[in-house]
């Protein structure tokens, strides 16, 4: 995995869960602003799988193979998943499925380094 | 608001967001399990699947509408529940039965004891939905 790349889904999915957030506290629906963050989300996570799967190519495979791609494909939905959930709901409660939505992400990153990290034998 | 479309509403909507993430990340976990490593754990295993139909069945019929759907997601939320508490007690006592992690292992330790708060939150909405529906009916 590539640090850099990692580090901008962590702190974009994480700066976008605490402006949805905010948006709920204040009591707002989620309107057009959070769609395109949340493109901007997914567009870096998107590129982090590009290069995940091509140092896979290059380099070789974690030892949790299957495990890594499981979170990397989850990672690939969840906001899309999220979003379109979210936008039936006028409501602060479609808003806060984008906050749940983007801190699965992080989660996932982490998991997925830690997994690499780990290397292969 | 129409009766039928309460239970998917509001705080439901969260609720059913929290749900499908716990659905989608216990059947990947069950599948990576069962196609890499079962021989490993078979019991643990199996017992992932099963959670892993649980939250599915717990999801779908939480964001359906009707009579039948509230019966379907109110004994999957029970079986949730009673499946999180057993398996956790289980493990806390006696973790050479589990010797690989499971959703539910330790009441939900390793998912931040999220699963162990979801099925009485869902229980909790159920119970506040239901007067909506009976009179819907």
């Amino acid at each position: 995995m590539v640090a850099v790349v990692d580090w901008a889904v962590i702190v974009a999915s994480l700066a976008y869960a605490a402006w949805a957030l905010v948006a709920v506290v204040r009591n707002r629906p989620p309107r057009e602003p959070y769609v395109i963050g949340a493109g901007v989300v997914e567009l870096l996570i998107l590129i982090q799988v590009v290069v995940a799967v091509v140092l896979m190519i290059a380099d070789g495979t974690p030892d949790e193979t299957a495990t890594f791609i499981g979170y990397l494909l989850m990672n690939l939905i969840i906001v899309p998943l999220g979003l379109f959930w979210a936008l039936a709901e006028k409501s602060r409660w479609g808003t806060s499925v984008l906050v749940v939505a983007a801190l699965v992400v992080p989660v996932l990153v982490v998991r997925m380094q830690q997994i690499w990290d780990a290397g292969a034998t | 608001m129409s009766a039928a479309t309460r239970r998917s509403s509001g705080p439901g909507r969260l609720l059913i967001a929290v749900y499908a993430v716990f659905a989608l990340a216990a059947s990947a976990r069950a599948a990576v399990q069962i196609a890499t490593k079962f021989d490993e754990a078979p019991v643990a295993y199996l017992l992932s699947a099963f959670a892993a139909v649980v939250y599915i069945v717990a999801t779908v019929a939480l964001a359906r509408p009707g009579v039948a759907a509230r019966r379907v997601a109110l004994t999957a939320v029970t079986v949730e529940l009673v499946g999180v508490l057993t398996v956790g007690t289980v493990t806390a006592f006696d973790p050479g039965d589990f010797p690989d992690d499971t959703v539910w292992s330790l009441y939900g330790r390793g998912y931040g004891f999220v699963p162990l708060v979801l099925p009485i939150l869902g229980l909790l909405w159920l119970r506040r939905t239901r007067d909506s529906e009976d009179a819907g009916r």
